[in-house]
């Protein structure tokens, strides 16, 4: 699993890296959301799921796009705003979708995913289909109406739901403690009576052998849900390329985090000639997708009519 | 042989018919599977579909939105009850940022077929929480598809359309239309969107009544035909898409229009109809305009102040006689309420 986890944390912070070098050309021309210090929350929930199970992410999801399997070109393409985008360019990095992947589409609302999980996961239940769906959501999300009336339901009907919250201590640039009485996200999902718990030190190895044990169970008792709250830290500013240490948070309080990064960490643990094997594999992959994406079309005109609607 | 049966029965036999045809619909709302609570139109539909397809909700509108828009992705067709449609704006985020826009946004790699079931409407003091009628909010919005139909036969076939769209759907019933009788087909049909219907035919006015008003204006019709006036009354039984053809077809003719809507005048769909069919005219026919809703207040729940704030058929015919005889105000029919109001008792 070493190499599969280093492989898929290198792809998302190489390719989050280049759209951050690319951003200031202005060719891409919508908000970014980086995910860039969050990468092992997505890689270590993707790799305990099956590529038939489906996630719902929100607009910070590039590292869930691209560790649930989504394709890398067309995600390259919708942020160019280009036809051959995944959402044809209509949607750019908040609204990124794969179906065949599992990549449900992501809302730039905050929260506004979860119960769509919620009722993802009642379906397959019905449909007796063995599907596992997560939903990611941040710490601000817990914030909303709809992530107490979500697992509310979910927890009522037993549903085969995975509930992650990547709590990276900001909601844009609110502290949780500003925003909760509280520090205690996991606990607030026990009282829906869901089995939950706190993860700490974006752990990539915890967080999956947590959700890969949580998806059997779910998947032998045809029962649910899952609560966890992964503990993070971003990098980057809330939106676009750059930082934003000395404006709400102090340098100091991501040195730790940086430390520890797991990309690191992962990589050291590796044989230097695989570790060089899979990084020569994924640059060439990413140069691709770019020029893809820098070749490809602008939507026709006529585009802005279709799909509003949808025809049979 | 006709069969007569009334709007909620109507209702009922559609969605009874649908979950027969497809396992994939299923209906839920809080309390939609209490007939009493929803006017006898889920009827008996929990004790035979089961209540894994039938089911009472907790009170999380915005939530329960989002979660038939999820299972929606997953291959359902959820119909969403709501007791009043004041409650749709605990739910305004799901439908106008979610359900309108998946099927644009993601480039049409999914598609919510929802159907959201909103009761509106007077009667019996419901006051200014459970009464008004919002269709016009969601006809702002592309993505969604807004039907008001009027007849027990629309109702049927439209509830039909709704469920098969594979669209989100606003589903707007009048509380009032429930006790409507009329002949309902007993096989399964559909009544296409975007096709207005003419419940009468006439030469001096074109009456548009939006939901239960065309049914006050079908009464006005009946009224103005006594001082010699032939009015046509339009249903457009669809409000997004809007027939605006054929209501320009009528105007075209008659060279008088009034539209009366089950609701607010600014920004509503009496403003949107007619500003459309004056586009449209302009240049080609003179015409005379006129439009009829809710005060402009918020719904008292006393009788004699709510009697002022809606329209009724009394009102309809006296303004449209003024409308032909060029302001003349001299003639109202005697008020006479409507029977399904007389009748009605709540609380629901």
């Amino acid at each position: 699993m070493l190499a599969k986890f280093y492989q898929s944390l290198y792809r998302i912070r190489r390719v989050e890296e280049e759209i951050a070098k690319i951003y200031p050309s202005d060719k891409i021309k919508s908000p970014v959301h980086l995910s860039i210090g969050q990468e092992a929350v997505a890689v270590g929930v993707c790799e305990a799921l099956r590529p038939s199970d489906v996630v719902f992410g929100f607009y910070r999801s590039h590292a869930f796009y691209l560790a649930k399997g989504g394709d890398l070109k067309k995600m390259m393409a919708e942020l160019y705003g280009k036809a051959t985008g995944c959402a044809n360019g209509k949607g750019g990095s908040m609204h990124l979708v794969d179906v065949e992947r599992g990549v449900m589409g992501t809302s730039a609302v905050v929260g506004t995913g979860i119960p769509q999980a919620v009722g993802y996961a009642y379906a397959v239940k019905l449909q007796r289909r063995d599907v596992i769906v997560t939903s990611v959501f941040g710490d601000g999300a817990v914030d909303e109406g709809a992530f107490h009336e979500s697992l509310n339901f979910a927890s009522l009907k037993k549903l085969p739901v995975i509930f992650i919250c990547e709590n990276n201590g900001y909601a844009i640039n609110s502290r949780q403690l500003d925003r909760h009485p509280l520090p205690n996200i996991w606990e607030r999902a026990q009282v829906y009576g869901i089995p939950a718990m706190r993860i700490e030190d974006n752990d990539l190895r915890q967080i999956y052998e947590a959700v890969r044990k949580a998806a059997e169970e779910l998947r032998s008792e045809r029962a649910g849900p899952r609560f966890f709250e992964c503990i993070t830290y971003r990098w980057k500013e809330h939106v676009g390329p750059g930082e934003d240490f000395g404006v709400y948070r102090p340098w100091s309080e991501a040195e730790p985090w940086i430390e520890g990064d797991q990309l690191k960490l992962l990589g050291n643990m590796l044989d230097p000639v695989e570790r060089q094997g899979i990084e020569a594999e994924i640059e060439a992959e990413i140069h691709e997708a770019i020029e893809f994406a820098e070749e490809s079309p602008f939507p026709d005109d006529g585009e802005l009519f279709t799909d509003v609607y949808k025809e049979r | 042989m006709d069969r007569i049966i009334t709007y909620a029965e109507a209702i009922r036999e559609a969605s009874e018919q649908e979950m027969a045809r497809d396992s994939s619909v299923v209906l839920f709302g809080q309390g939609a599977y209490n007939p009493k609570i929803t006017y006898g139109t889920t009827g008996d539909l929990q004790r035979l579909f089961g209540s894994d397809r039938v089911f009472d909700t907790p009170l999380s509108e915005d939530g329960m939105t989002g979660i038939a828009i999820g299972a929606s992705l997953a291959g359902l067709r959820p119909i969403h009850f709501h007791q009043r449609m004041d409650f749709l704006l605990l739910a305004m985020n799901q439908i106008v940022n979610i359900a309108a826009k998946s099927h644009y946004m993601y480039g049409g790699a999914v598609s919510i077929p929802i159907v959201i079931r909103a009761i509106i409407g007077r009667s019996w003091g419901q006051g200014a929480q459970h009464s008004q009628g919002l269709h016009s909010l969601f006809m702002h919005i592309p993505g969604l598809k807004v039907v008001s139909p009027t007849t027990p036969y629309d109702a049927k076939g439209c509830l039909i359309q709704s469920i098969r769209d594979d669209n989100p759907v606003i589903f707007v019933e009048h509380r009032m239309l429930h006790y409507i009788k009329g002949y309902v087909p007993e096989s399964s049909y559909t009544v296409p969107f975007g096709k207005a219907r003419v419940l009468a035919e006439g030469t001096d006015i074109t009456l548009v009544g939006i939901s239960y008003m065309a049914v006050e204006c079908i009464r006005a019709q009946h009224q103005l035909a006594e001082v010699g006036i032939s009015a046509e009354v339009v249903d457009p039984v669809s409000l997004s898409p809007l027939d605006i053809d054929s209501i320009v077809d009528s105007v075209r003719k008659t060279g008088r229009l009034l539209v009366v809507d089950s609701g607010w005048l600014m920004c509503g769909a009496s403003a949107e109809i007619i500003a459309q069919v004056a586009a449209r005219l302009q240049g080609e026919r003179d015409i005379r305009v006129r439009r009829m809703g809710f005060e402009p207040v918020p719904c008292p729940t006393t009788k004699n102040l709510e009697n002022l704030f809606y329209p009724n058929a009394q009102k309809v015919a006296g303004i449209a006689y003024g409308l032909v005889h060029k302001n003349d105000k001299s003639w109202m029919p005697a008020a006479k309420e409507a029977p399904e109001l007389v009748e009605f008792r709540g609380p629901f």
